[in-house]
């Protein structure tokens, strides 16, 4: 059979081709925040063993306003994390069947945005007044 | 037909005698509230350029011949319909992440005589039973733990569906290891150790970074992310040894 010429179209600029694409790039370049946030607390671990000097050091750096504009971003990132890591969460989930009947993804999903956001609420109210 | 309208029709073409690379050309095709996609591509083969080369058969969604990417995304063009698109245009392209033989025709020898074959898509049994010892018996919940994924036709609009199989054509895919789970999954099969080593692979079910869109894309409802994610699980388990106290079954 004689060869043929057939022709391989470039991958360059693929996950702008599509915005289901754009979603996922979003997706998985949120958990940089989340990994700069993490870097950042074991920083202030670091510091608290150091001494008083260096603890207020840390604090102080928190409140400076670059430092809170990133924690904002964080925030929204983290929080569109946690919403989009419990849209893929069925698919990494066992295929569960009751009664026959595959178990919904929305129950998992569902049930993880209510924990997630359960979860938050609780820490929140032992930050804010505990 | 008094409810005929006209619209235009982008399609990729390619040449590989003459062409060094694709271009588009632009038709006007007339169509009606039932004029499939690929019903527009057959007007244009009829009767305005009959050089144009696109794969068809069946024309009701299960041969899984006539994926095209239509306006950027993978479809059976038998199963999409021109008035969804009207009044704006169309765009045929031929799947993407496979390479181009000609206009829409993709080169398919990738997935029908690499991936699916390493699959070993077929029921091993524990030993070959003669057929007077009659069928083999199955609950409906062991049924059920495989038939969705015995739904797939290798129309292959999951790969078109994967950045992650047009980045690393070395990827096993979606299809493939989804059947590859289908068999597995299946009580009367036995041979999920003679499947280990794809499976386990770098370019296995650990090449996937769950984009998702190919359980999005699939026209019969198969869901290849979770069959793959669900085996990262089992190819962990086999990792430290634990699969084989898990996985032998009754059923045969």
């Amino acid at each position: 059979m004689a060869k043929i010429k057939s022709y391989v179209r470039p991958m360059q600029g693929w996950w702008r081709r599509n915005p289901y694409f754009v979603r996922y790039m979003i997706r998985e370049s949120s958990s940089v925040f989340l990994a700069i946030y993490a870097v950042i607390l074991l920083v202030g671990l670091l510091r608290l063993t150091q001494g008083a000097a260096a603890w207020d050091g840390w604090l102080a750096a928190l409140a400076s306003p670059g430092s809170i504009v990133f924690h904002w971003l964080a925030l929204l990132a983290v929080g569109y994390h946690a919403y989009t890591w419990w849209k893929v969460a069925p698919k990494t989930a066992p295929d569960i069947h009751i009664g026959g009947q595959p178990l919904p993804e929305l129950v998992i999903t569902g049930g993880g945005w209510l924990a997630t956001l359960g979860a938050s609420i609780l820490v929140y109210v032992i930050v804010r007044w505990m | 037909m008094a409810d005929t309208r006209t619209i235009e029709i982008e399609v990729l073409r390619y040449n590989p005698e003459q062409d060094t690379e694709p271009h588009f050309q632009t038709f006007q095709v007339p169509f009606t509230h039932d004029t499939s996609v690929l019903q527009g591509l057959q007007y244009i083969k009829d009767y305005l350029d009959g050089s144009l080369t696109f794969r068809w058969s069946c024309r009701m969604a299960i041969c899984g011949s006539c994926g095209k990417m239509v306006n950027g995304v993978p479809e059976l063009s038998c199963h999409t319909f021109l008035r969804d698109y009207y009044p704006g245009k169309v765009r045929i392209e031929p799947l993407n992440h496979f390479p181009v033989q000609r206009d829409l025709a993709i080169d398919q020898t990738d997935f029908f005589n690499k991936k699916l074959p390493s699959v070993k898509p077929y029921v091993m049994p524990k030993e070959e039973r003669p057929l007077s010892a009659g069928t083999y018996v199955q609950t409906p919940g062991q049924f059920h733990k495989y038939y969705q994924y015995s739904q797939c036709i290798n129309c292959l609009l999951c790969y078109a569906a994967c950045p992650q199989y047009g980045l690393k054509p070395e990827f096993t895919g979606p299809a493939a290891l989804a059947l590859l789970h289908r068999y597995n999954a299946d009580s009367r099969d036995r041979g999920w150790q003679e499947r280990a080593d794809i499976l386990n692979a770098e370019d296995g079910v650990w090449g996937c970074t769950l984009v998702g869109y190919c359980s999005e894309v699939c026209p019969k409802g198969v869901d290849p992310a979770h069959a793959i994610n669900q085996n990262k699980v089992n190819s962990t388990m086999d990792y430290f040894g634990v699969l084989k106290f898990l996985m032998p079954r009754g059923g045969s």
